[in-house]
């Protein structure tokens, strides 16, 4: 059996084509991976999830905003114990890109208290998370340091 | 005259711990007996009930009045994070404010025993196929794939954030406050843990969320409390014992997280406890130094040094040397935590807004035993509810 469709149901895990969704819907994975805020006209606070009026100013309106790709560790914590599934330890951090905060994992580096540091530089890059049974790729985002 | 000032007459604890015997009504229900008791009035004196049991469902204040006495007074179901203590005691010091009635009953209770690492995250299972769901309009939990939700890691960033802008503090740090709050507990028969532990020890316990190892955390475990509080009015009514026993609440305030830029991506714990600390002040006519001990909410050790700075125990940005001068240890300046704290005292979570009031009052009272600071005439009870709350009562020694 075949088909022109290249994302049916009976597409095999390890099928060469595969599509790509991005983890949540503010990473945007073209035409370069970013993060892309809802963005108050009024004030310039930025969200990562919809709100019905700006939580800063009560404005209504909103614009999307593409975020930074690079910034730097304002705070982290090395995680031991998590979620089942989540690989540990793993490196949770706050990034501060260009005046916007972003949470996001740390990638790229030994996760300890010697190679994670304070104000360290670092840069949005993607990784895939797994494939669903119809092929589909999930891709999320981390940071990793700018050597 | 009446001052219009609400006092505390009777208040209590139950031991925290493991309670396998009793559940969350049980422990409540002795909690509330024992408060009504130590103020030495009834069920029948109650004009309200306020009441919370956060991970427990709803309609705990009613399980609690067919416990120990329906009356069809209004009750009120509290719900506010590890606030919910405290706003069940704002609720009742609010009707009594507004005149509607002169006594009323607060009850905070949980049983959290072998509960493990909680989370505020969505733990949403991964599905067969991506389908997104959530705000964020995520394919599976974001929680440890997007930086961390677990409260260890969370209140982590809390503290290395201060760390970040301040400097001065780090994992040693962090594990000395840890310590002191151990050193604490030993005098407290109250407290789930009353064990010391060194340094060394609780640096290399088991690490959770760096820099928080196991003994820098909270103890999760079961425990109740309540306070029966008073009009001013009605306490000069009252005998000579029980007006000289009463505590004043000198402030009562909660407030919530104003808009910060990195709010949706870390809590903001800090502007909301200072806000409420400014306006505590203000209302009691008291400053920090005023203080004889403080209670503050140290769900982690890291979160113990940025409330030293958001309560205005210290200059800003200078917890770290504050906490270094030994000010926050019980033969300090600024005792902090001399109780144990949530890290050997235990949090379980709804009792803990009104066990730290509890504390307070036990000292003013001169009641504290071993542990008793001396002379201390007003304290500080302040708890954090992650979302967020911040509840903050001066209470002040009676006169008489």
């Amino acid at each position: 059996m075949s088909s022109t469709l290249p994302f049916v149901h009976q597409v095999p895990k390890n099928a060469c084509v595969s599509e790509q969704i991005p983890f949540v819907e503010y990473l945007h994975l073209a035409p370069t991976p970013h993060l892309v805020a809802h963005q108050c006209t009024s004030c310039g606070a930025r969200f990562f999830d919809r709100r019905n009026a700006c939580a800063s100013c009560f404005g209504t309106s909103f614009a999307d905003a593409d975020i930074a790709t690079e910034g730097f560790v304002r705070s982290f914590t090395i995680v031991s114990f998590a979620a089942p599934g989540i690989p540990v330890p793993f490196v949770s951090a706050i990034i501060e890109c260009d005046g916007t905060s972003v949470r996001g994992n740390l990638t790229n580096v030994t996760a300890d208290p010697e190679h994670v540091s304070l104000g360290m530089k670092v840069r949005l890059t993607t990784y895939v998370v797994g494939a669903d049974d119809a092929g589909t790729e999930a891709v999320n985002f981390a940071f990793e340091p700018v050597s | 005259m009446s001052s219009g000032d609400v006092w505390i007459l009777g208040i209590n604890m139950t031991k925290f711990g493991k309670h396998t015997d009793k559940d969350t009504v049980d422990l409540a229900a002795q909690a509330a007996m024992a408060a009504l008791a130590d103020g030495g009035v009834t069920m029948a004196d109650m004009g309200v009930l306020a009441a919370g049991c956060l991970m427990g469902g709803g309609g705990i204040a009613q399980m609690i009045q067919k416990q120990i006495g329906q009356t069809g007074i209004p009750a009120y179901n509290v719900s506010n994070a590890c606030a919910t203590g405290a706003t069940a005691l704002r609720v009742v010091y609010m009707s009594i404010k507004s005149g509607e009635c002169d006594f009323g009953l607060a009850v905070g209770v949980e049983k959290l025993s072998g509960v493990g690492l909680l989370s505020g995250g969505n733990r949403k299972d991964d599905g067969k196929t991506w389908n997104r769901f959530g705000r964020y309009g995520a394919v599976a939990s974001t929680d440890g794939r997007i930086g961390t939700d677990t409260m260890p890691g969370v209140f982590a960033q809390v503290g290395m954030e201060y760390a970040h802008k301040y400097g001065g503090a780090d994992f040693k740090l962090f594990a000395q406050i840890s310590e002191k709050n151990h050193a604490h507990s030993t005098l407290n028969p109250l407290a789930a843990y009353q064990k010391r532990f060194t340094l060394d020890e609780i640096m290399n316990d088991m690490m959770i969320a760096y820099p928080n190892t196991r003994a820098m955390c909270s103890a999760n475990c079961d425990g109740g409390a309540a306070a029966v509080l008073v009009s001013d009015a009605k306490l000069k009514t009252l005998s000579l014992e029980q007006q000289r026993r009463a505590v004043k609440i000198s402030a009562s305030v909660l407030t919530s997280d104003p808009y910060e830029e990195a709010c949706q991506v870390l809590p903001d714990v800090n502007t909301l406890t200072r806000s409420a600390a400014a306006q505590a002040y203000a209302k009691a006519g008291i400053g920090p130094e005023d203080l004889d001990l403080v209670e503050l909410h140290d769900c982690f050790a890291t979160a113990e040094l940025v409330h030293y700075d958001n309560l205005g125990l210290c200059k800003p940005g200078e917890a770290a040397d504050f906490f270094k001068s030994g000010a926050t240890w019980r033969d300090g300046s600024t005792p902090v935590n001399v109780s144990g704290g949530l890290e050997s005292k235990g949090h379980p979570i709804a009792a803990t807004g009104i066990a730290n009031v509890w504390e307070v009052c036990h000292h003013l009272r001169g009641e504290a035993g071993d542990r008793q600071i001396q002379g201390a005439k007003v304290g500080l009870a302040h708890v954090i509810g992650l979302g967020s709350a911040c509840g903050i009562h001066i209470l002040e020694k009676s006169g008489l």
